[in-house]
């Protein structure tokens, strides 16, 4: 069986880096991964979806509706949108920061209300304040990695497997910060 | 031991162990990567081109110079360098010659959706398909041999679900390709009528036997789990149909698509009662194999457009439906992208915006100038077209419509081929005037160097094409450099370009705001003077929204530009460290 995890958020938060330390986790622990990424104009502060799948032998690198067992969300209506994608089962663990998106802005649409219990009433939500944290730890863009160890409490790779990833993706400088933003979400 | 590797990092891989030595590319999502990785590797030279016809016409020399040698560029790249491309095709390479395109199904970043498998067909080019990573490592290093075999350019097709997903690589190490002697060879490589009419015999018979080598060759591969249904299919798809469909049906994957097998294609619909063709896009392999008389099932359960999934595969074959979801029931926002917080494009498009002006766009960062609030792009077709279409507006409507037309063009894409329109307004007579967004990188496609910026591929610094004596050269004779954040300056520079009766280039100079060299400090604070007249919600800036009917900064979005505080009418707004 594979484990597909899709990590969502808003372009220029950091998924990219999360779903590499994912990667790079999991291949130590020899299973056959695949993960997929856009790049290009979803930088530019538009929804980022990048999908994570592991397992003996993995062949889509992508992940489709009702068949995410994590989602991995930085922003809490990025979460909504990929709802979707979750498993029967599955959870979802958002950081609870809002980001307006454009139409938002120019008041075309509103922000949805009341995302946290909307997700709730449906599927299990493990809901993250993720930005504090992370100012916690000494570094407010380690959010990131805050989600990390959150969702790394939901795998079965062993903790020490997770710290060697992070010490080897991150630069020496951020690597306090980042290391405690890691335990932080794995402890919560 | 195996490496976790985006398609595009494995291609360079397979470049590099087989010994390439010239990498000529222009940037483009989702091909970009390739060329970034290439150098990592320092025996490699690499360089951006000023666009892909250049490039690959390097790549060109280089082969014909005995070199194993490379381009890589999106699928419209392929259009502009297709002049070259169809003439080597007859002239055949010296080293190895591997052209990569990457198309981009479900347009994620791009302003088509074609499908480069068809200029193989047009251009008599031998082309590889890789479905993951560890294939697309494979087949580059092959696709090297197999062009030297042949004596004819390969095409490695990519899609962005291969260039940008990433799987496990096994490294090796690197072939010592040894550069062939140069001899002169003028039948071969002077391809004027009399040689190119004997050249095109040799295409012919190449091709003939390039067919007999997709019937045997280990690129393409059977697999027989079942005697009632078979697919036949290529790159990204083959994954999606393998996860949907597992062994349940038998598979012919076909790792080259150009030319197709006829006998083995034959050989295996005739074992299977049903044979569905499953390829994105246009429908490639099944008109071929609909042509060999073949009943086969394609585009009448499968849609010619975006990306497919395992799931929708699953539905046209067993009519299995996915799995339970849960569903959203509100319209919920979507999330576009927008230029970044201290975007100097936003600073140019509001006062164009302002002015009312009709604006012929081009592409690059500045065509999210086209969403709203700033919406005032008014065509994007091509990279350049902002200059020549431009100019036919003005042919077509008249001095005073031009009087309220611009284009804009980034700086990258106005090497790549604005010049040339450039040069037809002096030489035809416009009036037009051009905005130059010169923001100092190739933006767009994640911050590449080009002409202007005085760096090369490897940061290492060389001359600077000059925009302004450029524009001069040419023969425009007003030619203004402005900073388009000082709004009011660059307003009453506009205003004036535009009523000129003379063409005019504005370089809008103000460098990215992503760029590390650019250093904003603080942020931006609203104070107690905001009288909520929302003038800077106008400039559409990601970090500015309304938050209980008042407007706020967002301290995590803001870099601190300042844009906003000049667009204030009332200076409510503050920079604090
Ligand atoms: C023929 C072609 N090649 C490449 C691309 C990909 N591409 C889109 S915009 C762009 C360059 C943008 O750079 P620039 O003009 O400097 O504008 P910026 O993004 O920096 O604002 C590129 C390479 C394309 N769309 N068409
Ligand atoms: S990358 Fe640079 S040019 Fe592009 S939107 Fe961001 S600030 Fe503007």
């Amino acid at each position: 069986m594979t484990k597909n995890i899709m990590i969502v958020g808003v372009g220029g938060q950091g998924t990219l880096l999360a779903s590499r330390i994912l990667g790079n986790t999991v291949i130590g622990e020899g299973y056959d991964v695949k993960l997929s990424e856009v790049h290009g104009m979803s930088q530019r502060g538009g929804s980022v979806v990048t999908y994570v799948k592991y397992g003996d032998k993995v062949y889509s690198p992508i992940i489709g509706q009702g068949e995410a067992d994590i989602i991995l969300a930085f922003e809490i209506l990025e979460a909504y949108r990929a709802m979707p994608y979750l498993k029967k089962g599955g959870v979802i663990i958002a950081n609870s920061q809002k980001i307006d998106p454009m139409p938002v802005i120019t008041g075309a649409m509103k922000y949805p209300e009341d995302i946290e219990n909307k997700i709730s009433s449906k599927v299990d939500l493990v809901e993250v304040d993720a930005l504090s944290l992370a100012e916690k730890a000494g570094n407010i863009k380690s959010v990131n990695v805050v989600l990390i160890g959150v969702m790394a409490k939901n795998t079965d790779i062993p903790y020490e497997k997770w710290v060697e990833t992070i010490k080897k993706t991150v630069p020496e400088k951020f690597l306090d910060a980042n290391l405690k933003a890691f335990d932080y979400g794995y402890n919560l | 031991m195996k490496k976790l590797m985006l398609g595009n990092a494995a291609v360079a891989r397979g470049a590099y162990e087989a010994g390439v030595t010239v990498v000529a590319s222009y940037p483009g999502t989702p091909s970009t990567e390739i060329t970034e990785n290439i150098v990592k590797y320092d025996e490699i030279y690499a360089e951006w081109s000023p666009n892909e016809k250049v490039a690959g016409e390097v790549a060109i020399g280089a082969s014909i110079g005995g070199a194993r040698a490379m381009s890589c560029m999106k699928h419209v790249g392929l259009n502009v360098m297709a002049d070259p491309v169809f003439t080597a095709s007859y002239t055949g390479v010296s080293g190895g010659l591997v052209l990569c395109v990457a198309d981009d199904p479900g347009m994620h970043s791009s302003q088509n959706e074609q499908d480069s498998r068809h200029y193989a067909k047009a251009a008599k080019l031998l082309m590889l398909e890789p479905s993951d990573s560890s294939e697309c490592k494979e087949f580059t290093k092959k696709a090297f041999k197999i062009s030297e075999d042949f004596d004819t350019p390969v095409i490695i097709r990519l899609s962005t679900r291969v260039s940008h997903s990433q799987g496990l690589v096994d490294e090796k190490d690197r072939e010592n390709y040894e550069l062939k002697d140069y001899e002169k060879n003028s039948a071969k490589y002077v391809m004027m009528p009399g040689n190119a009419i004997k050249r095109h015999v040799v295409v012919e018979e190449r091709t003939k036997k390039e067919i007999e080598f997709a019937e045997t060759t280990d690129l393409n591969t059977t697999e027989i789990n079942s005697d009632k249904i078979g697919v036949i299919t290529s790159g990204i798809s083959y994954m999606y149909a393998k996860e949907a469909l597992g062994d349940r049906v038998s598979y012919l994957k076909l790792g080259m698509v150009y030319p197709l097998p006829e006998k083995l294609i034959k050989d295996f619909c005739e074992k299977h009662e049903k044979v569905y063709i499953i390829e994105e896009l246009d429908p490639f392999i099944e008109e071929h194999c609909k042509a060999l008389g073949l009943d086969v099932i394609g585009k009448e359960k499968f849609t010619m457009l975006g990306e497919y999934t395992p799931a929708l595969i699953k539905k046209a074959i067993f009519d299995e439906d996915s799995n339970e979801f849960a569903t959203i029931d509100e319209q919920i926002p979507i999330r576009p992208p927008v230029m970044c917080a201290g975007c100097p494009h936003r600073a140019t498009f509001y006062v164009l915006k302002k002015l009312g002006l009709v604006v012929s766009g081009d592409i690059g960062c500045y065509t999210l100038g086209a969403a709203a609030p700033l919406a005032s792009v008014d065509s994007t077709i091509c990279m350049g077209a902002s200059v020549s279409a431009a100019l036919g507006m003005a042919k077509a409507r008249g001095n005073e419509f031009n009087k309220k037309l611009v284009s804009v063009i980034g700086d990258s894409t106005f090497i790549h081929s604005g010049i040339t329109g450039l040069i037809d307004i002096v030489y035809n007579k416009g009036n037009n005037t051009v905005i130059i967004l010169d923001n100092s990188i190739t933006g767009m496609t994640g911050h590449q160097d080009n002409p202007t910026t005085g760096f090369t591929i490897r940061k290492e610094p060389t001359k600077q094409v000059d925009l302004e004596l450029l524009a001069k050269a040419v023969g425009i004779e007003r030619v203004v450099v402005a900073d388009p954040f000082d709004l009011k300056n660059f307003e009453r520079i506009v205003k004036e370009e535009t009523q000129a009766d003379e063409p005019s280039v504005i370089i809008a100079q103000r460098p990215c705001a992503l760029l590390k060299t650019v250093k904003y400090t603080g942020h931006c604070k609203i104070g107690p003077e905001c009288k909520n007249c929302r003038m800077c919600m106008k400039l559409g800036c990601p970090a500015i929204s309304v938050k209980d009917d008042k407007v706020v900064i967002d301290e995590t979005q803001c870099n601190g530009c300042g844009l906003c505080i000049n667009v204030c009418p009332f200076g409510a707004i503050h920079k604090e460290d």
